[in-house]
């Protein structure tokens, strides 16, 4: 008779598998992404049996409350036309689907192989924690990894500043006036004073065409 | 105090990009040549701050933040080639963003946070800091390559670049993860002393994972389908400053995973690495003679270099991993000559797509068709250039290790390699000019930088015992 944990798991476990294919395989882009909400629920609820309660949350809070719903806006927004993009998809289908599944296989076999008895994987000892979770990760995010914490700061600008640098473009076409530049205006740059030739007054035959302007004289009108 | 001490020259960076990036906003359009020139010198003032902290070359590694840091001689070669070799880039292009109108500060800035990441893969000694420093890197490269966002060729390369990276990361991790479970631990140094008593089919699983993603960001056969591309569709600055520190920063993570963490379990990925090298060595090379564009040929030039460094490191010696050391900052030095070049050719309005427009460069300007030469001669192994020398370590280490085969294989790749190299060489002093116009001498700083580069490939390729004795030296001392 297993445990009710390990019970628990293989249901959550099945659930995220099939959730996780169903964002790939559904037709609609919305539904494909409320698959990925449910895959990130059954995941968190994994995290939880590992009693990694602060990640589980983190999980729901961050990637489904925040980024799957922004997510959702831009697929209502974007008019993708998926039928014409799965077109392509599935002319590679047959030869994806039968190195997928060799890979797959191959990967079972040699994990199942691997990973017989539990003393094969080393992995990290459960480390007993006084009170909450959370504080000793935070304790520890913030003694032993400050350098890493950094450095992932560090790739979250880098990701705002490409974001801002590849999206960002100034709208040219839109008329605004600058107070400053216009209060700064100098006399120079308006008014140009050309000294012309003075000409001769002569007279004027009413019969005679008016001549056409000449080149000076539209240049003084500037 | 001391944890900070040891990674000032990152600090130094960050505070001057982080500095550059708000700054250059108050700068006009017409001076950003400050901000750039900011830039540059920031990288400099970095490398005095990484050469003044440095030890002696054999002195012990020395870790800093529980671990995750190590200060050893090889972080300080890889750190100083790194930042002289963004540097040399940047200088190099200048005219060319002007000309391309991608002189703006965030350029500038993208390429020093992406410094400062191949800087944390450099000093990297757990499994997380490699991969931080990684994506860091990797997520300004993506950018840069997609900043001329309305030509369609960049773009294109842009997304190629950030979906195969992207599922390249997740190889990495996924192998780091199967690590993880098997050694329970992600410091490198820990991994490497319970490398003996671990599950071996389980530590090869992982391995095969971390040396595809490895491969990935190497531009190496069968994970090479990106280069080409982003190579040819990324502006040719983009281009310059991809093919030179970040192929270093390539080595330092193959050099940080392979050679301190996994050098025990050797048995377990040597195979792979050496199919991955031989298969770089001989399509590159195959593959490159049939190309016209000459981004696209230098592209499968660097798939093909790249293969002959992972030769070195497939040996599984400590003279494998000092020569593959020693390649890695040869090929960036020659590489640097030879995208230089095209880069200050463009700004000069000579475009350079295929290679038939370096047609009679010669008659135009012999100065800039003697560089060309040089960078070909050396990316080609021809003595008495560097690259003659890089090829010759590591064939030597390939033979010392007993591994004769490999390197008759990627002798008769590089003979076969040198056609396409000579082609271009032969068609820049042959081929009639197309057009007449004479090109002006360099007598810019750009050209006059570029002029010192190459005449540096040739010295150096005349006496190469120091440089290959420090990368020697250093590699010797970390893994003793």
């Amino acid at each position: 008779m297993p445990e009710l944990a390990t019970l628990v798991f293989y249901v959550f476990s099945a659930i995220l598998i099939l959730a996780s294919a169903a964002v790939i395989s559904v037709r609609n882009p919305v539904h494909a992404a409320l698959f990925l909400v449910l895959a990130f629920f059954s995941a968190a609820a994994l995290w939880m049996l590992l009693k990694a309660e602060f990640l589980a949350i983190a999980l729901v809070l961050v990637y489904v409350g925040a980024v799957m719903v922004l997510f959702l806006f831009v697929v209502m927004m974007l008019d993708i036309n998926v039928e014409e993009m799965r077109k392509q998809f599935r002319s590679y289908l047959p030869v994806g689907l039968l190195v997928g599944a060799a890979v797959a296989i191959e990967m079972l076999l040699v994990l199942s192989l691997a990973f017989t008895k539990k003393s094969d994987s080393a992995g990290a000892q459960g480390i007993v924690v006084d009170g909450s979770n959370t504080k000793a990760l935070g304790i520890e995010l913030f003694t032993r990894y400050i350098y890493a914490v950094e450095i992932a700061g560090v790739l979250l600008l880098v990701a705002i500043v490409a974001a801002i640098a590849l999206t960002l473009r100034p709208r040219r076409e839109t008329k605004y006036q600058n107070p400053a530049e216009q209060v700064r205006v100098e006399r120079d740059q308006r008014l140009r004073i050309l000294k012309l030739a003075a000409e001769q007054p002569t007279a004027v035959r009413l019969d005679a065409p008016a001549a056409p302007p000449s080149e000076s004289s539209n240049e003084g009108r500037t | 105090m001391k944890d900070i001490a040891l990674v000032l020259p990152e600090i130094v960076l960050l505070t001057l990009a982080c500095a550059l990036l708000v700054g250059d906003l108050f700068v006009s359009r017409e001076a950003k040549g400050r901000t750039y020139a900011l830039g540059i010198a920031s990288l400099f003032l970095t490398v005095i701050c990484v050469l003044s902290l440095a030890g002696p070359l054999d002195a012990p590694a020395q870790m800093a933040f529980a671990q995750l840091v190590v200060l050893d001689g090889v972080s300080t070669v890889l750190k100083a080639v790194m930042l002289v070799a963004s540097a040399l880039a940047l200088i190099y292009s200048w005219d060319y963003l002007v000309k391309h109108r991608l002189d703006n500060g965030e350029f500038v800035a993208l390429a020093l946070f992406s410094t400062l990441g191949m800087m944390v893969i450099a000093s990297a000694a757990n499994l997380l800091t490699a991969y931080l420093g990684l994506e860091l890197l990797s997520l300004s490269m993506y950018a840069l390559v997609a900043l001329k966002r309305d030509d369609r060729l960049a773009t294109e390369a842009a997304m190629k670049y950030f979906v195969l990276g992207a599922l390249a990361s997740g190889l990495l991790l996924f192998g780091v993860s199967i690590i993880y479970g098997a050694t329970g631990s992600l410091d490198l140094a820990t991994i490497s002393k319970s490398m003996a008593t671990v599950n071996r089919i389980a530590l090869a699983f992982g391995l095969i994972f971390i040396a595809a993603g490895v491969a990935f960001k190497l531009g190496v056969v069968p994970f090479h389908m990106w280069v080409p591309d982003v190579y040819q569709g990324a502006p040719t600055a983009v281009t310059l400053f991809l093919s030179a520190a970040p192929k270093i920063a390539a080595f330092a993570l193959a050099y940080r995973l392979f050679g301190e963490g996994f050098l025990a379990g050797v048995d377990e990925w040597r195979v792979v690495v050496a199919v991955i090298a031989l298969l770089s060595v001989v399509f590159g090379n195959l593959i490159a003679i049939a190309q016209t564009d000459i981004k696209r040929m230098l592209a499968y030039s660097a798939v093909a270099n790249m293969g002959f460094l992972l030769l070195g490191i497939s040996t599984g010696t400590v003279d494998g991993f000092a020569a593959a050391f020693f390649y890695a900052v040869a090929y960036a030095i020659s590489g640097l000559v030879a995208f230089g070049l095209l880069v200050v050719l463009s700004a000069r309005g000579q475009e350079v797509e295929r290679i038939e427009d370096l047609s009679g460069l010669n008659e135009r300007s012999p100065w800039l068709a003697l560089i060309l030469l040089i960078s070909m001669f050396s990316l080609a192994g021809i003595p008495p250039t560097l690259g003659f020398w890089a090829k010759l370590t590591i064939l030597e280490s390939l033979v010392d290790a007993g591994l004769t085969w490999m390197a008759v294989v990627a002798v008769v790749a590089s003979l076969i390699g040198a056609f396409y190299y000579l082609r271009v060489v032969k068609v820049a002093y042959f081929n009639p000019a197309t057009s007449q116009d004479v090109l002006p001498a360099a007598n810019d700083s750009a050209g006059a930088v570029l002029s010192i580069n190459a005449i540096a490939v040739i010295v150096l390729g005349m006496m190469p015992t120091a440089l290959v004795g420090v990368c020697a030296k250093a590699v010797l001392t970390a893994l003793r």
